[in-house]
């Protein structure tokens, strides 16, 4: 959310069209049957999250206006969701958004090292997007993953007891992935999950 | 080795699928709700049990039941609260992972009780792994006639869904997820009315946090006499802990409450001592929001008497010498960590996650992280210190929600326990600079 | 009927009442300042925290105190309560704190403010802030922002209490802006376009507490102290027409609707009357419009309606700051 405060930044639409995938617009249509009728609203995040994963790893107005026609809902009303939510992402990220916990917990494991050492690995500062518009690397409040500090997520993918040398590991990992398709089913997450 | 009722099962492989689950004596609670009970009956067997809300507030669970407006014609709603982002909690992401039927079979139970016919849990959304855990064992329970219409050929029915969060600490508060259910911003509202007669869709709801629906089931085996007498006076049964820090053994506990604080963290069986053999400094035993106290203090209370894991032992001596067992989040630091930077990063969290609703949370949490961001580098004056603890007074009973005490105690506690740290900071601001821990003894 | 004793003084008053609301049923000095409340705006109140109140006792049946203070804009009267505003120590310490947070971010930038005179934040400082301020770091900053012809939005003023968007909500129903991102860093914004544009929208500036949101027909013409508010009305088809002409001399510097002694207008306008009809032939004008003697608003006239200030506004000089 920090990072995405933008001093009023006005948006401006990009006037490209989106439509959900048959199979999403499915998804979705399950969703909104969760809830009672009239209350489709309450499918905003669930389907903001979706969105988010089909249209390129981000949010922009264009895609919100088009939620919104979905959901039956005022522009406005995913606008506010959208910049209050921290998962949303209002600017364009990596293929790789690397999220790094800074909380207490974290810290007190060693959390910072790994925080100044993924600077450096990446040579990006937080906040900031890779040349290759490969990582994005950015830092975040508590993952609740306390026990297994330092603990960092990649896109949907937690990784645990960070040190500099699994660090390493997943970034070469992840290069490795760079031009493959990015998939965000469950076995993509069993894939390159360094679960403990 | 303490009682295991949450965890009894934890060990045996394949304890996540319906049919193993099954097989060790699991959804027995369901049968024994639903054919042998009233919902009444179920809200007085948890009422017997004492169990207290295992998200935090520790506010007695078939209390809260109790409440649920049964006049109302309009549908019930029970919520799973599994927003768990409290630091230092990871509880209810390991009850989750490995016992996601304990959590469905307790959910059943307790929507039974409340006659509610949907439910919904809640969940973080950075937690997306846990969805697909959660959405197969729900299939599961569906497949085998434990969800859905007429549950085991009664009249009670159930759906359960899986709600994702998108990152906001604040939904873990009973109103503000009730909102963000609704599609709405994380911002919690104004009680009363209290959710138990105006909540989701303006309808009679309960939310729950994850570790209290697990337990109704095995209380419900038990019987609620029997768990009421687990524990330690009106601490009743187990208590999921989840233990992290400078520690040998971080992980999840389960313990029977009334152990002593020295024993869970010296003691093989929990955290196995202090890592390196270091000293123990401080302990933050129920997440980051409850007061920090100094390693006398958490081991023994203020007139001498051991400090026990309970959630009245722990608050023996109130804020000036106690502490609270909160989430059961407990954060263990070693002789070399610095409690500023640990203030300062606490201070940041609550400041990155409040709702910005009301004027002393969204002001004053800032203002905290300015102050304690200048004192950590060296920066500061002496009278900041004051000021720090009298903007923390002064958010603290103010706001909407607890999110300002939650942002309060903990820089209020770090001041009152760590004075000559901050002190340190301020009058040796070069020596600081080139540390990065708390060991100022070595520098005094 | 319900009976409550607020500050000593009791009064009976319907069931459903709020405390503040029985305040200003007695009204005078233990009414508490209200920044975020508003009785037209269904959903408004609870956020700014300067209406917090000390129950003393919850009610005849339990005459136990709350144990914090509680919101008297969104708490309900129960019978036999007894409310402590003025006459508790610990509530104006309170209030203090929380006018203060309210300003640790204001640019107190009163002197090229247009809300100054009319500011209920500036009263409330005056009644209940501290001399000189605490905060020494920096404050949140943003670049002033048009939504469209009319409306100025300087987000630095803002206090957040969200009545602009219920006014939008509720009077409109087109809403376009509303609070974006979350904390300290919450905005009004309309995300993309920076455009709000529909009959009823020039409310919003009526309804702001502060200078945040503002006239932009108004902007830096004149002070509201020096001009002389009239009552006045016309025929419309919009809205009631009833409104109040802010004139000097005998031009109509700006037009509002017309708010009662706690700052809320009677009836919301619609934008032909505040910015489309600025001829004093439009209007039929009724008389002087009664303003608190306590308001700066009342300096310079009442006594002699007719004399005009030797002072002229210096319009070019003024927008050059903008």
């Amino acid at each position: 959310m920090s990072e995405n405060y933008n001093k009023h930044k006005i948006y401006e639409r990009n006037g490209k069209t989106y439509a959900f995938s048959d199979a999403s617009l499915q998804r979705i249509k399950e969703i909104i049957g969760r809830y009672p009728e009239a209350k489709q609203k309450s499918a905003l995040i669930p389907v903001l999250h979706i969105a988010q994963e089909e249209f390129g790893g981000s949010l922009n107005a264009d895609i919100m206006d088009y939620i919104a026609g979905l959901l039956n809902v005022k522009p406005i009303e995913v606008y506010e969701v959208a910049t209050f939510y921290t998962q949303f992402y209002l600017d364009k990220v990596g293929k790789f958004v690397i999220e790094i916990c800074q909380t207490g917990p974290c810290l007190s494991c060693g959390g910072d090292d790994m925080i100044d050492y993924l600077k450096e690995k990446l040579g990006i500062d937080v906040g900031e997007t890779t040349a290759d518009g490969l990582f994005t690397f950015k830092t975040v409040e508590c993952l609740g993953a306390c026990g297994y500090a330092p603990v960092m997520q990649v896109n949907t993918c937690f990784h645990q007891n960070l040190t500099k040398e699994s660090i390493d590991n997943i970034i070469d990992l992840l290069r490795t992935q760079a031009n493959e398709p990015k998939s965000n089913d469950d076995k993509w997450v069993e894939k390159f999950c360094l679960k403990k | 080795m303490g009682r295991k009722i949450l965890l009894e099962k934890i060990n045996i492989s394949g304890i996540e699928s319906f049919d193993i689950y099954r097989k060790s004596g699991g959804y027995s609670a369901v049968e024994k709700a639903l054919k042998t009970m009233t919902p009444v009956d179920v809200v007085e067997e948890v009422k017997k049990s004492g169990l207290r809300g295992r998200g935090g507030a520790g506010f007695p669970t078939g209390m809260k039941w109790g409440f649920i407006d049964r006049k109302s014609d309009k549908p019930h709603y029970l919520i799973c609260n599994a927003d768990e982002s409290e630091p230092g909690t990871f509880k209810d992401r390991y009850l989750m992972e490995h016992l996601p039927h304990l959590l469905i079979e307790g959910m059943i139970c307790s929507a039974f009780a409340l006659e509610a016919h949907t439910a919904y849990i809640y969940i973080r959304g950075e937690f997306k792994y846990l969805i697909g855990i959660l959405n197969n064992a729900l299939s599961e329970a569906y497949a085998n006639g434990f969800l859905g219409k007429n549950i085991l050929g009664t009249t009670f029915s159930l759906d359960i869904y899986v709600h994702p969060g998108a990152g906001a600490y604040i939904c873990g508060e009973e109103t503000a997820l009730i909102e963000s259910l609704e599609g709405k911003r994380g911002n919690p509202r104004l009680k009363p009315p209290f959710p138990a007669f105006v909540g989701l869709f303006g309808c009679p709801t309960v939310v729950n946090n994850v570790e209290t629906l697990a337990a109704i089931s095995p209380i419900l085996n038990m019987g609620g006499d029997f768990y009421s007498k687990l524990g330690n006076g009106k601490s009743t049964g187990t208590k999921l802990i989840s233990a992290c820090g400078n520690i040998n053994k971080p992980g999840v506990y389960e313990i029977e409450m009334g152990i002593t604080v020295e024993d869970f963290i010296y003691s093989e069986e929990y955290c196995g001592g202090i890592k390196g053999g270091k000293k123990l400094k401080a302990v933050i035993p129920g997440g980051s929001s409850v007061p920090v106290l100094p390693a006398d203090l958490i081991l023994k209370t203020a007139a001498g008497q051991p400090r026990l894991m309970t959630y009245e032992s722990l608050a023996e001596g109130g804020f000036e010498t106690g502490t609270m067992l909160g989430s059961g989040g407990f954060i263990v630091y070693d002789e070399d960590q610095c409690m500023v930077r640990n203030t300062l990063s606490f201070a940041r969290f609550y400041h990155h996650e409040s709702c910005g609703q009301c004027s002393p949370c969204r002001e004053g949490t800032g203002w905290q992280e300015r102050l304690l961001t200048r004192i950590e580098n060296g920066e500061g004056r002496l009278k900041d210190i004051d000021l720090l603890a009298d903007i923390s007074k002064h958010i603290e009973g103010n706001t909407i929600c607890p999110l300002g005490d939650a942002a309060a105690w903990p820089v209020s506690s770090a001041i009152r326990h760590f004075r000559k740290e901050f002190e340190f900071h301020i009058q040796f601001p070069e020596i600081v600079k080139n540390i990065r821990h708390g060991n100022i003894d070595k520098y005094l | 009927m319900l009976r409550v004793t607020i500050d000593n003084i009791t009064i009976e008053v319907e069931e459903g009442t709020t405390i503040l609301n029985a305040a200003r049923k007695i009204g005078g000095k233990i009414v508490p300042p209200a920044m975020c409340y508003y009785s037209k705006l269904k959903g408004s109140g609870g956020k700014c925290r300067t209406c917090l109140v000390k129950v003393a006792t919850t009610s005849e049946l339990d005459p136990r105190p709350l144990p914090k203070l509680v919101p008297s804009c969104s708490t309900l009267v129960q019978n036999g309560m007894h409310v402590q505003n003025i006459t508790s120590e610990q509530v104006l310490q309170e209030r203090k704190a929380i006018v203060e947070f309210l300003l640790i971010n204001h640019p107190l930038d009163c002197p090229v403010c247009d809300q100054a005179g009319e500011c209920d934040l500036q009263n409330l400082s005056y009644e209940h802030g501290l001399e000189e301020t605490r905060y020494e770091e920096e404050r949140r900053e943003f670049a002033p922002v048009n939504f469209g012809e009319k409306i100025k939005l300087h987000m630095n003023r803002c206090i957040l209490c969200y009545r602009c968007v219920y006014a939008a909500e509720q009077i409109t129903n087109e809403r376009v802006h509303g609070v974006l991102y979350r904390g300290d860093v919450a905005e009004i914004s309309t995300f993309v376009e920076n455009f709000i544009d529909n009959d009823f929208s020039g409310n919003i500036i009526d309804v702001c507490p502060v200078g945040a949101l503002t006239d932009r027909t108004f902007r830096f013409k004149n002070r509201v102290w020096f001009t002389k508010a009239m009552d006045a009305h016309r025929d419309c088809e919009k809205c009631s027409g009833k409104v109040v002409l802010w004139m000097f001399g005998d031009e109509i510097y700006r037009i509002t609707g017309r708010k009662d002694e706690y700052g809320e207008v009677e009836e919301f306008i619609c934008n032909d009357c505040r910015f489309e009809n600025k001829n004093v032939s439009d209007w039929i004008i009724e008389g002087l419009r009664k303003i608190k003697r306590s308001s700066v608003i009342s300096q310079n006239h009442y006594e002699k309606l007719t004399k005009q200030s030797i002072i002229k506004p210096i319009e070019g000089k003024m927008e050059q700051q903008e």
